[in-house]
């Protein structure tokens, strides 16, 4: 449910789906009474305790819920400042913080009686998710990727046939994530009365913004719990990485409304905010329209948008969720950006000061902690989400430190 | 307030079913490629906006966009096209084509003062459906420029009106639920489809979406004012690039023969 008091940050969106002036529904006219329905099943949904029941029954024993809350103790001697605390979303079923959404998705998509799946997948995480759930669910499915990340990403692929999942490579435009989704949209629009489109971030046409980040929101209220009762107080500041930005608001939003807590979205800088490769939409884009809503996108003058680039096969979409431009325009959460050299001593950090292998995508959000941590005192804390582990991404690392496997 | 006569919709009373033709502005030889589909006796042109993410169109219209793009067609060079078209042949009417980013990214009102300072007569957006496109609609309607409305098969009779509202020039039907270029919907839907349509508007009804032979523009133009085509030329672009317009009049006029006959 919304909450309606006024000046709070968790009354988004409108009933037209808009987040300030940013998210709606710029679908074609074919889509638009699917969306219309998707949205009623999904109010429905929500007031529905046997739908609960059925979410939080997986999400503990399928999926492994609640995730630790953890105190990085040897990460925060090394950087002397702000205590570090992780909420480990990379130890959930499937290595990452996607999961949590598809169980949700693939909840409605039952209950809408849709009989075939289809989803994008960038990095090849949510494509696997989805593969998962529907392997659980036995629903067929259909994954776009496109064929850089199929090359770039060869051990999700591989994951994702083995849970039977059949991985369509996509090679229109720049054959990345971006060209996913558009190959997804033609899929949807040519098969709309039997297909469910499970989108991996809090993107696209409303209801998906909001669906997407109340099913991740498990996050937040789990981490605010956990918070509230080992240090008995809320942390001082919350870091997430963005790429379209589920993980981080799936942290942030329980807490959007506790105004002593600080928030930061790192976004991926690639090569450096001050050429054009990187994957920094708020930072280094404007707004426009692109994949069902309106946000802040990587674009020329014209309009046309521009490839985004990052280490992270995760990251480098060229929009970004439209929750997120609001929260940028309204101040309530800081963005900053992280280059990809900075997210791989990141990576090498956490690797050896607490043996754990992120993914990525996190590990951006683990080079601005290291920054930050040290601005700040002993006393205070930083909570960050861990939102994938690593495993995916050990062939990249090798590549980029010069290690031949 | 009464606006003047809709050139677009006069051009679909002519005593004959009308042929829209479309191509991707910047994908070849455009002026030269017009100039081809006029001759062969289109009655509408639908001028696409070239757009790096086509989401609803299959491969030939995609590759247009691409090829078009990188060629490195611009907002500008797309009215430069449009102007001279009507300059050339201020008696067909254009409308543009394409996706809402391109259009909305110096804002509505610019890109409608544009539109009519480059002589075009409508606009057909794929991706602003009723719910979003209130500001293009009205903006574009004070300086006379016509909002094509978008129906499809998923457009029941609840969300018809809604669809109207402020559209001028003619009504496209988009007859497959799917992405351009593809297969052809079954002649009984389109013409279940268009009865319905013509009884909640005065407005022409043009089809397209799959339309590719003669035969096909023909069954169509029975019972329909007009008949879109798009893959079909533009496929022929991409096969015979500079030699395009000669196979383009061909195929023009032999569509164009059929639609106007339909009914005769």
């Amino acid at each position: 449910m919304n909450n309606t008091t006024p000046n709070s940050f968790k009354n988004q969106p409108d009933d037209r789906g808009h987040f300030g002036e940013f998210g709606g529904r710029y679908v074609a006219e074919t889509l638009m009474p699917l969306i219309l329905d998707l949205e009623r099943e999904y109010r429905a949904a929500q007031q529905d305790p046997a739908f609960a029941a059925e979410f939080d029954d997986l999400m503990k024993h399928y999926v492994g819920r609640p995730s630790p809350l953890y105190h990085a103790e040897r990460l925060t001697e090394a950087l002397g400042g702000a205590q570090v605390w992780f909420k480990r979303d990379e130890l959930n079923h499937t290595g990452a913080h996607k999961i949590n959404n598809c169980i949700g998705q693939i909840l409605l998509a039952i209950r809408m009686g849709k009989t075939r799946i289809i989803a994008e997948t960038g990095a090849g995480q949510h494509g696997v998710a989805t593969a998962t759930v529907c392997a659980r669910f036995g629903l067929p499915c259909v994954i776009y990727m496109g064929a850089e990340d199929v090359k770039r990403q060869s051990p999700n692929v591989f994951r994702m046939k083995l849970l039977g999942a059949e991985v369509v490579p996509v090679t229109s435009g720049g054959a990345t994530l971006k060209d996913a989704m558009n190959e997804g949209l033609r899929d949807w629009v040519a098969n709309v009365h039997d297909t469910f489109y499970i989108i991996g971030t809090a993107a696209g046409p409303h209801p998906y913004p909001e669906m997407v980040r109340n099913f991740q929101s498990v996050i937040g209220t789990e981490a605010r719990a956990q918070m509230l009762d080992r240090v008995g107080r809320l942390p001082d500041l919350l870091v997430a990485c963005i790429g379209g930005g589920s993980n981080a608001l799936g942290l942030f939003h329980p807490f959007l409304d506790d105004a002593d807590v600080k928030m930061l979205g790192v976004e991926a800088a690639g090569h450096g905010l001050d050429g054009d490769e990187h994957a920094a939409s708020l930072l280094g884009g404007s707004p426009g329209v692109l994949h069902g809503n309106k946000t802040y996108l990587l674009q020329d003058e014209d309009g046309q948008i521009t490839e985004g680039h990052s280490i992270s096969a995760g990251l480098d979409y060229p929009g970004i969720g439209p929750e997120h431009a609001w929260l940028k325009e309204s101040g309530r959460v800081e963005y900053t950006a992280v280059t990809d050299k900075e997210a791989l001593d990141g990576f090498q950090l956490l690797c050896r000061t607490e043996g754990i292998i992120p993914a990525l995508e996190p590990s951006h959000a683990i080079a601005a902690v290291a920054a930050r941590a040290k601005q700040m005192g002993e006393d205070e804390i930083i909570l960050m989400n861990l939102c994938g582990r690593g495993d995916k991404d050990i062939f990249t690392v090798a590549e980029k430190l010069g290690v031949e496997m | 307030m009464t606006r003047p006569p809709s050139p677009l919709t006069a051009a679909f009373h002519k005593g004959h079913p009308a042929l829209v033709a479309f191509i991707t502005a910047g994908d070849g030889d455009t002026a030269a490629n017009l100039d081809a589909l006029v001759a062969g006796g289109a009655d509408v042109i639908e001028l696409g906006m070239p757009f790096t993410d086509p989401m609803a169109d299959g491969p030939a219209i995609q590759s247009a966009n691409l090829r078009s793009l990188g060629a490195g067609t611009t907002t500008a060079d797309v009215f430069r096209i449009a102007a001279d078209f009507g300059k050339r042949h201020p008696d067909v009417p254009l409308v543009l084509m394409g996706y809402a980013n391109p259009m909305v990214r110096r804002g509505e009102q610019w890109f409608s003062v544009n539109c009519y300072k480059a002589g075009v007569r409508g606009v057909i957006c794929v991706d602003l459906p009723p719910e979003e496109n209130e500001e293009l609609k009205w903006d574009l309607d004070a300086h006379l420029i016509d909002w094509i409305p978008l129906a499809t098969p998923t457009t029941d009779a609840e969300r018809l009106p809604a669809v109207l509202e402020g559209a001028n020039g003619f009504l496209y039907y988009v007859s497959v639920a799917g992405i351009t270029g593809k297969q052809q919907a079954a002649q009984d839907s389109i013409e279940e489809a268009v009865a319905r349509f013509k009884a909640a508007t005065d407005l022409p009804v043009a089809v397209g979406f799959g339309v590719r032979t003669p035969e096909q523009a023909a069954d169509i133009a029975k019972v329909a004012d007009g008949v879109v085509v798009g893959s079909a030329l533009v496929e022929i672009i991409g096969e015979y690039g500079a030699h395009a317009p000669a196979k383009l009049q061909e195929l023009t006029s032999a569509l164009a023969h059929a639609v106007h006959t339909a009914r005769a």
